[in-house]
C-alpha cells in the first residue's frame, strides 16, 4: 500500500490527516479525524525513508505491540495501528498541551511543587508497571497531564513488557534511551526492571528542583558509564535551604544499584506526600559528592554488572506492596486489635519489601459545636497516634518499612479507601466487628471497604471474646478481591 | 482462523485429550501436530487414530524422529531402552496407523507458516534448535516469515528483525503474543505429551492467522493415570516417573 506525501487532507486507513503537530528524528504526529470517533486523536507515523534510522521502526514495532495492552487513565487511549509496509501507523487520543517539559524553563521550583508533581508521576509508572510495562524513556517531554491533574506517560518506543518479546533485544549494541535520564543498568543493556523508571523519576525530580541535570547530558557511551561510579552533587549544596526529606528521595532514586532504590514507584509516591514520614539516612544530609575512593570502589563493581534473569515488574512489584492496616483504636475489642496484628504480620512478612501503613480514622462532626474545637482535635489527632503506635509497638516493625496516619473525616470508611487509592496500597487489612450494636446502628465500615477499594481487602474477625489471636482453621481473615487489577498477596 | 499447535503428544493420551478440550473452549477452529505422535508414551494407538481422524478434518501432521522410527522398524544401533520401546509401539499399532505415520511429510506450509518437526535446514536431520544460533540458522533456510516446530519440548519463542540477529524469548502462558510483519519468527509450543521444563502441565499453543497472535498454554492434566499406564505396559520406569514431574 503506497501513500502520497504526508499532507493535511491526506486520509489513511479511513483517519484524515488535519495538521502537523511534531516533526521528530523517530516519528511525525498529526491530528487526525475519522473512523466516527468524536474526541481528539493524534497519529504517530514513523519516520522510514527520510532518517534511516534502524530505532525508529523497532521502536515503532515495540509501541504497537505494547500501547493496546496498556490501559487506564495514566496512558493515552489506543485507538487503531496497523503496519503496512509504506506507512506504518499508530493512532491515539490526543492528550492537549504541553509536557512537563515546559516547567524546567521555571526550574528550579518550590519544593512541594516539585513533590506533587513527582507524586503525580510516580501514580504513572506504577500503574503501567503494574500491567507489567516498564518505560525506559521516562523524560519530561513524555510526561503530559490530563485536565484533571493525572500524569500521562507517551512514548513507549523505548518500553519493555513483561510477558511479551522484547524486540529491541540484541538488535542494537548502543544503550537505549536519552542520555541526561538513562538508569545505570540501562547503560549495560539491562531492559528489565522497573526501577529503572525511578532512576529516571530522580533525574527528572532532581531537574525540576535544582535546574541543572544530574548527570549532565553525555552523548558518549563513555560519557553515559560514568553514572555507574560518579555520584550527582546533592540537591542541597545548589540549592540553599533545600528540604532534607527531598534530597532523601531524590538521591535515594539516584543510587546507582538498583536495589538501594526504592522498591516500587507507589513507594516514591507515599514519601513524596508524606514528607513528615521519610526516614532520613545520610543521604538527607550529604552536602558534596563521594570522595575518589568511594567512586574507585564504585567504577571496579560496576565492571562485572550482569542483568537477573528473573527480574521483571511484575516480580518486583510483588516483592514490595504497601499494605494497608485500619484499626479502630478507640471502638474495637482487644480480640479484634490482638488479631489485627496478626494478620499484619502475616500479610507484611510474606514479601521483603513490603511496607506497613498504619492508618486510624478520628471521626469529625460535619458541624462543630465544642467550645474550641482546634485544640480539641489537635489533642486528639496526637492522641490517636500515640494509641496506633502503641497497637504496632509488639510487631517490632522496621521504622523505615513501617508509617502512621491519623485521617479526620466523618465517614471512616470514605477516609480509607480514599487514602488507599491515592498511595496506590496494594492490600486493605480491616477488623469487622461482627454483630455489636454499634455496628447496626452505624453501618460496616468493612463491607464498604471491602465493595469499593479498588485493591484486595482482607477483613479480619476476632475469635470469641477472651481468645487473644484467631487460629489458622477459623475465620479470621476473609479475604475478597476488589475490582482493581489483581495485586499481590490477596 | 484459530489453530491450536501440539508437539511431541509421545502416545500420551490424557494430555492430547486435555489439549484438544482446552483448544476447543477458546474457540480453536484447526489443528497442526508437528511430530512426534508417538514413542514414550503406552496409547500410541489411540492417540495415533485421533490425529489420523483429524488430517482427515483437514488438519496439517508433519513426521517426527518417533514417528519414523516406528514405521521403519527398531534398528540394532539403537540404545536398548529407545529400540524396547519402538518395538512395544510397532506391537500396539495397527498396519493402517504404522502406514499413516511413515506416510507424514516432513514439512507443510499454510499460508505464511512452516510446520516442521526438527528445523527448516533439513528436516530429515533431526538436529535440535536450542539456541538462537540454531533458530538462525533454521530461520535463514526458509522464505517462510513464521516457523513452527516441535522436537525441543521446552516452550520457547526467537525473532529476528530484517538483517539483525536473533532474540529469545521464554513465552509467559496466556499472554497473546503479536508475531509482527517486520520481523521472522520461530516458534515451539513445547511438548504437550512430556514436558520437561519442571512443570507436569502439557504444552501447547495458538495462533489466530487473522491477527497473527500466539498465545501459549500450559494445560494440567492427569499424568499420574499416563504415568500408571506407561508402568503397567511395562515400558521403562523413568518415563512414567517424568510425566509426573514434569523432567
Amino acid at each position: 500500500m503506497a501513500f502520497a506525501p504526508l499532507a493535511p487532507g491526506l486520509v489513511i486507513d479511513g483517519f484524515r490527516l488535519e495538521e502537523l503537530l511534531h516533526t521528530g528524528s523517530m516519528a511525525t504526529l498529526w491530528r487526525v479525524t475519522g473512523r466516527s470517533w468524536q474526541p481528539p486523536m493524534v497519529m504517530k507515523l514513523p519516520q522510514l525513508r527520510e532518517s534511516g534510522d534502524p530505532t525508529a521502526i523497532a521502536g515503532f514495532e515495540v509501541e504497537k505491540m505494547i500501547m493496546p495492552t496498556l490501559k487506564g487513565i495514566h496512558v493515552p487511549r489506543f485507538i487503531a495501528a496497523a503496519d503496512f509496509p509504506e506507512q506504518p501507523y499508530i493512532v491515539m487520543e490526543l492528550i492537549p498541551g504541553p509536557s512537563l517539559r515546559a516547567r524546567l524553563a521555571d526550574a528550579p521550583l518550590p519544593p512541594p511543587e516539585v513533590a506533587s508533581l513527582g507524586a503525580k508521576v510516580a501514580a504513572a509508572l506504577h500503574d503501567i508497571h503494574a500491567q507489567h510495562v516498564i518505560h525506559l524513556d521516562l523524560k519530561p517531554s513524555n510526561v503530559m497531564f490530563r485536565a484533571t491533574g493525572e500524569a500521562v506517560l507517551i512514548d513507549f518506543g523505548f518500553s519493555r513488557h513483561d510477558r511479551l518479546p522484547d524486540l529491541l533485544a540484541e538488535q542494537f549494541r548502543l544503550p537505549m534511551g536519552t542520555g541526561p535520564y538513562i538508569s545505570p543498568e540501562q547503560v549495560l543493556n539491562i531492559r528489565n526492571d522497573p526501577r529503572s523508571d525511578l532512576f529516571a523519576l530522580g533525574v527528572l525530580l532532581y531537574h525540576l528542583a535544582t535546574g541543572v541535570r544530574p548527570f549532565g547530558n553525555p552523548t558518549s557511551v563513555r560519557g553515559l558509564r560514568r553514572r555507574l561510579y560518579r555520584d550527582p552533587v546533592p540537591p542541597r549544596a545548589l540549592v540553599k535551604g533545600f528540604p532534607p526529606y527531598l534530597q532523601e528521595i531524590i538521591l535515594r532514586c539516584l543510587e546507582t544499584d538498583p536495589t538501594r532504590r526504592y522498591h516500587t514507584a507507589a513507594q516514591v509516591g507515599f514519601e513524596l506526600q508524606h514528607p513528615e514520614q521519610v526516614k532520613l539516612t545520610a543521604r538527607a544530609e550529604r552536602a558534596r559528592q563521594d570522595g575518589a575512593l568511594t567512586v574507585a570502589r564504585r567504577w571496579f563493581r560496576s565492571l562485572g554488572a550482569e542483568a537477573d534473569p528473573r527480574q521483571s515488574a511484575t516480580q518486583q512489584l510483588a516483592r514490595a506492596p504497601i499494605v494497608l492496616v485500619a484499626v479502630d483504636v478507640t471502638q474495637a475489642s482487644q480480640a479484634l486489635l490482638a488479631a489485627l496484628r496478626v494478620t499484619a504480620r502475616r500479610v507484611f512478612d510474606t514479601e521483603p519489601g513490603a511496607r506497613l501503613a498504619c492508618v486510624t480514622v478520628l471521626r469529625t462532626h460535619r458541624i462543630a459545636i465544642e467550645s474550641n474545637p482546634d485544640e480539641d482535635a489537635q489533642s486528639l489527632r496526637v492522641q490517636r497516634l500515640v494509641e496506633l503506635r502503641h497497637w504496632a509497638r509488639p510487631l517490632s516493625l522496621p521504622p523505615d518499612r513501617v508509617t502512621f496516619h491519623v485521617l479526620e473525616s466523618p465517614d471512616a470508611a470514605g477516609a480509607i479507601i480514599e487514602f488507599a487509592g491515592t498511595n496506590q496500597v496494594d492490600h486493605v487489612v480491616i477488623g469487622s466487628r461482627g454483630s455489636s450494636p454499634l455496628r447496626r446502628y452505624m453501618g460496616s465500615v468493612s463491607s464498604k471497604v471491602v465493595a469499593e477499594a479498588e485493591c484486595s481487602v482482607t477483613v479480619v474477625k476476632a475469635a470469641e471474646e477472651g481468645d487473644a489471636a484467631p487460629s489458622a482453621e477459623e475465620p479470621g481473615g476473609v479475604s475478597a478481591d476488589g475490582a482493581g487489577p489483581p495485586p499481590p498477596g490477596g | 482462523m484459530l489453530r491450536a499447535l501440539l508437539a511431541d503428544v509421545h502416545a500420551n493420551r490424557e494430555a492430547l485429550a486435555a489439549c484438544l478440550e482446552h483448544a476447543r473452549a477458546q474457540g480453536a477452529k484447526a489443528y497442526a501436530f508437528l511430530g512426534d505422535l508417538v514413542g514414550y508414551g503406552a496409547d500410541p494407538g489411540p492417540v495415533t487414530e485421533a490425529v489420523m481422524a483429524a488430517v482427515d478434518g483437514g488438519a496439517v501432521a508433519v513426521l517426527g524422529n518417533h514417528d519414523q522410527a516406528v514405521a521403519q522398524g527398531a534398528r540394532s544401533a539403537m540404545h536398548p531402552d529407545a529400540r524396547r520401546v519402538i518395538e512395544w509401539t510397532r506391537a500396539h499399532l495397527t498396519p493402517a496407523q504404522i502406514a499413516f505415520l511413515g506416510g507424514l511429510p516432513f514439512s507443510v506450509q499454510v499460508g505464511e507458516s512452516l510446520h516442521v518437526h526438527a528445523n527448516a535446514w533439513d528436516p530429515g536431520g533431526w538436529a535440535y534448535v536450542l539456541n538462537a544460533y540454531d533458530a538462525g540458522r533454521s530461520l535463514r533456510a526458509t522464505p517462510s516469515r513464521i516457523t513452527f516446530c516441535g522436537h525441543v519440548h521446552d516452550p520457547m519463542l526467537f525473532h529476528m528483525a530484517e538483517g539483525g540477529r536473533v532474540a529469545t524469548f521464554e513465552p509467559v502462558p496466556g499472554s497473546g503474543i503479536p508475531l509482527g510483519p517486520r520481523r521472522r519468527w520461530l516458534a515451539i509450543p513445547g511438548s504437550a505429551g512430556q514436558p520437561r521444563d519442571g512443570n507436569p502441565a502439557a504444552c501447547y499453543a495458538l495462533f489466530d492467522d487473522a491477527t497473527s497472535v500466539l498465545t501459549y498454554f500450559r494445560v494440567p492434566y492427569d499424568a499420574e493415570t499416563a504415568a500408571a499406564k506407561v508402568r503397567a505396559a511395562g515400558l521403562p520406569e523413568r518415563l512414567g516417573n517424568r510425566l509426573q514431574a514434569g523432567t
